[in-house]
């Protein structure tokens, strides 16, 4: 049951939608100006309806069920933000036109980012970033800046844990600067001796994710910020996993100098197939002016409060056109102030708890390689059946599928061998982690019995599995 | 409201199964003296209060659904059909995530094959990518590719006045640590074709937007002079396009351009203050593994079956790290999906009537407007945008038209331009009734003595 391409139902005549006839006088449109036909789909709207719809049923979504994706925080996007974002005093708002124009839009930004600010522990925010990495590179921007202004030329290193994810490395490449990889030890943590050793006058910095890509905490995390800045670095916090600690504790407060949340993981936006997300960047004091800007500011109190735009003195610069994703911002907006304080903390409760449970119930059958850590969020099991050895995690990541799951993130991160990366997130219910779980536990009895059953899934999606190397062998990326 | 089905007897059962006693234990990790701080942060509200409040907030708000909008300068007050919005509104588009799955993610993929399809039919292109944030940050990834193709050994890079100043800010904020030059965008009079003459050998590329910020239109045959002269020096001419125009205008693709990179948001996305919208990024298909970003490309599974996986990965960070052509991860694919649905439902013909609306409009608005004393329309030919010198600061004239007319006015150009002082980026597209035209033309010209 494929679905046809959209160019292969177009029929030459057919049309959708309709403009308007035109009201004023037409103008002379030069002949050389006008272009041929472009080659776009001509298909009336039911058919259009039809196609789309079609397609979204091929898909699997939040919506549908489970998606324990380790790292991405697949948690129920509440629908009450989706009106908040469609409301025409926010959707139809022109970002340029002035303040004046535009107060609504300024005081929710306002709010977002003192609230931010608040939860992170930091002391200024810029929502300017339109996702992680946007953020990242933001703040490696902003570290290396921060170096040159006090005349520190000679850091050009950045230190990367090797659990990281890749943005980090690529975000540092991006700044201009060399990633430097570093270990972690066998407790999952940063390898502190490692760490030390690397520390030297050229280290503009250590980025680290934490609660880590292992799903664990790191254990002397005062300790390593604490190293970092003794020796002239600033910390960077990959706020990836920031569900975890959500109201548990203030990444500011622990020696963070400049962090990234992902609106769209921890603040429950949707994902959208890929995007839009937010990544917002909070920096502590000393940072504030680095910020890309404009960011906004209040002045007055009560009914004379105003806001305006402001550009931090020594800011990195513009980071996109505009605002930042303003339709996301509206929408973590809602979701923080609907939660409240308490609300936002048993998040983390409960995500940490699922993650737990899940941990304690899988870890008799699937490895899991730090199970002797209490775990956050998500942690890392391994798809490997002592008695199948043949048995790879993508088998076992594809024969959840016919189970009717979503798999876990899997070979990631690249330092736990045949990784199943779990978060279950706060938003699933007992029932559906027990339903889970008896997946699991009966793909490792199959992987025994019948491994051809995982060899060969998945079977009840709509395509079985795809040829990766004939698509970049011979890249066929438009339509025909 | 709390969205956390758990109960106390779930989490007694689960707190068991672990073999903790309470939740809290479970953050024993995180230093206690830093451990459970005071949030201090509006209580939670319900979701009737917090739509109450926020519904209030959004009435603060001028929206330009509800008044006659002239302001454009990369923001487009279009029409967006409700099957648009129907069809990004699916929850299985809406909260899926990147299809890392491609066996369960086919609906992305395929939106996305075809989204790339319909974007290197309208730019006159090779191949697309899935998506950038915005037209910034494409036209920033553009001039990154560039350096690629030379392997960084060459560092200048020739910007076009022309270029929307917020988009040469970004290319600026991107490429601060990669130790470039910059040259052309100095001066708002210099003509396009005499940008090619700053091109040398360390040159890696030109960018031009057309029409330009100001709404020119540089003819077919400039742009088809100014590639010839760009490619002499070896390097690469980025163009940047407004895709709305791309349904009446030569393409770039058929102007000589290596790459066509711009803002999305005209293609059915909402204004929303200015995000989220999407970045394209068409270019040639021999630079394809030099590109940034996501592409989806076509293949079978193990039954002969056509599907779509994300290919090329080899480039992207998640496999190549610090050596991936860029950082990008999650880009704008709902977008993306929006652009496609629009392009769809609107075909070949919409978009041209739509691109010839908005032209016919703006030169109604322009003819009028020439005949108002003190008002001056600069010359050239103009898409749906363009630049009229004012015998009042910008900023008074659309205080006044806000004020007394409710009519949100165009963009003051002196912000961004000394030498524009006083001129005003006026712009029209279909939501542009006549009545609304003349309404502006009749409070301008009341405005000389008011």
């Amino acid at each position: 049951m494929a679905e046809p391409l959209i160019f292969d139902i177009s029929r030459p005549g057919r049309s959708g939608v309709t403009p308007p006839a035109c009201d004023v006088p037409p103008a002379v449109i030069p002949a050389e100006l006008r272009r041929s036909a472009i080659p776009l789909p001509e298909v009336s709207e039911v058919d259009m309806v039809r196609h789309y719809v079609r397609l979204s049923q091929l898909n699997y979504s939040v919506d549908t069920g489970l998606y324990p994706l380790g790292s991405c925080t697949m948690k129920y996007n509440p629908k009450a933000n989706e009106a908040a974002a469609r409301l025409p005093g926010f959707a139809s708002l022109h970002p340029l036109q002035p303040p004046a124009q535009t107060q609504g839009a300024l005081a929710l930004m306002h709010g977002l980012q003192e609230m931010i600010a608040e939860i992170g522990g930091f002391a200024a925010v810029s929502l300017q970033p339109s996702a992680g990495a946007h953020g990242e590179l933001a703040g490696i921007l902003i570290m290396r800046r921060w170096h040159h202004d006090r005349g520190d030329t000679a850091r050009t290193r950045i230190l990367v844990p090797d659990s990281a994810h890749g943005t980090n490395p690529a975000s540092t490449s991006m700044a201009g600067l060399e990633a430097v990889e570093i270990p972690s030890d066998a407790r999952g943590n940063v390898d502190l001796a490692k760490l030390t050793a690397c520390l030297d006058e050229r280290v503009a910095g250590l980025m680290l994710t934490n609660p880590n890509t292992l799903g664990l905490f790191e254990e002397s995390l005062q300790e390593v910020t604490r190293l970092v800045h003794q020796a002239g670095g600033l910390v960077y916090g990959d706020g990836a996993n920031f569900n975890a600690i959500l109201g548990v504790t203030k990444p500011g407060a622990l020696g963070i100098d400049v962090m990234h949340f992902n609106l769209h993981k921890t603040f429950s936006t949707p994902h959208g197939g890929g995007g839009p997300g937010g990544g917002a960047l909070g920096v502590t004091a000393a940072l504030a002016e680095y910020l890309p800007g404009p960011v906004v500011q209040a002045a007055g109190s009560g009914a004379e409060r105003r806001f305006s735009w402001r550009v931090p003195s020594r800011g990195i610069g513009r980071l996109k056109s505009f605002h930042g994703n303003f339709g996301i911002l509206v929408r973590a907006y809602t979701y923080i102030r609907m939660l409240g304080p308490d609300g936002l903390r048993a998040v983390a409760e409960n995500a940490v708890l699922n993650a737990n449970y899940l941990q304690a119930r899988l870890s008799a059958v699937y490895p899991v390689p730090h199970g002797d850590r209490t775990c956050m969020h998500e942690f890392v099991a391994q798809g490997k059946i002592a008695s199948a050895p043949e048995i790879h995690a993508l088998d076992i990541a594809k024969r959840l599928i016919d189970y009717g799951f979503h798999p876990p993130t899997n070979y990631f991160p690249l330092i736990v061998p045949e990784a199943l990366m779990i978060e279950p997130t706060e938003t699933e219910s007992l029932e559906t982690l027990d339903r889970f779980i008896d997946a699991l536990l009966a793909i490792a009895r199959e992987a025994v019995s019948h491994p051809e059953l995982l060899h060969d899934a998945p079977h009840a999606s709509p395509v079985r599995r795809l040829d990766e190397v004939k698509a970049a062998r011979e890249l066929k990326v438009t339509a025909g | 409201m709390s969205f956390i089905p758990n109960t106390d007897a779930d989490r007694a059962r689960m707190l068991q199964a672990i073999g903790v006693s309470s939740t809290r234990d479970l953050f024993h990790d995180v230093p206690e003296a830093f451990r459970f701080p005071r949030l201090d942060l509006p209580p939670a509200l319900s979701e009737q209060e917090i739509l109450s409040e926020l519904d209030q907030l959004s009435r603060q708000n001028a929206d330009c659904a509800a008044r006659p909008c002239f302001l454009g300068a990369g923001a487009y007050n279009h029409f967006i059909p409700a099957v648009v919005d129907f069809v990004v509104s699916r929850s299985e588009f809406a909260t899926a995530y990147t299809p890392y799955q491609p066996e369960i993610s086919q609906g992305t993929l395929q939106a996305i094959f075809e989204y790339q399809s319909m974007i290197a039919r309208l730019t006159g292109m090779d191949v697309s990518n899935a998506s950038h944030y915005d037209g910034a940050t494409a036209t920033a990834e553009a001039v990154i590719m560039a350096l690629s193709v030379f392997q960084r050994q060459r560092s200048r890079v020739v910007l076009s006045a022309g270029l929307h100043p917020q988009y040469r800010a970004v290319v600026r904020t991107y490429t601060q640590g990669m130790g470039l030059t910059f040259a052309g965008d100095d001066a708002i009079s210099r003509p396009p074709e005499d940008l090619a003459s700053l091109c040398d050998k360390n040159t890696a590329c030109v960018v031009i937007q057309n029409p330009d910020f100001l709404g020119r239109i540089a003819p077919p045959a400039v742009m088809k002079a100014i590639a010839a002269a760009v490619h002499a020096c070896g390097a690469l001419l980025v163009v940047v396009a407004n895709p709305v125009s791309l349904g009446l205008l030569v393409p770039p693709g058929e102007a000589g351009a290596d790459v066509v990179a711009g803002e999305g948001q005209a293609l059915g996305n909402h204004l929303s203050f200015g995000g989220p919208s999407l970045g394209f990024f068409a270019f040639r298909r021999d630079q394809i593994r030099r590109s940034s970003g996501r592409i989806a490309g076509e293949t079978r599974d193990r039954d002969g079956r056509t599907g779509y996986v994300f290919t090329l990965s080899t480039r992207e960070q998640h496999i190549r790290r610090e050596k991936a052509t860029s950082n990008i991860c999650t880009n704008q694919s709902l977008n993306a999906l929006a652009a496609a649905a629009y392009m769809t439902a609107l075909g070949p013909g919409g978009l041209r009537q739509v691109a010839e609306l908005c032209w016919h409009k703006a030169h109604y608005l322009a003819d009028r407007i020439r005949k108002l004393p003190g008002f001056t329309v600069h010359a050239g030919e103009f898409f749906h945008e363009f630049a009229v010198s004012c015998p009042r600061p910008v900023a008074k004239i659309n205080e006044m038209l806000f004020e007394k007319h409710g009519i949100v006015g165009g963009y003051d150009l002196g912000r961004d331009y000394p030498e524009l002082k006083d001129a005003v980026l006026l712009c029209c597209t279909e939501t542009n009734t006549k009545a609304q035209i003349d309404e502006l033309v009749d409070a301008l010209g009341g405005s000389r003595h008011g």
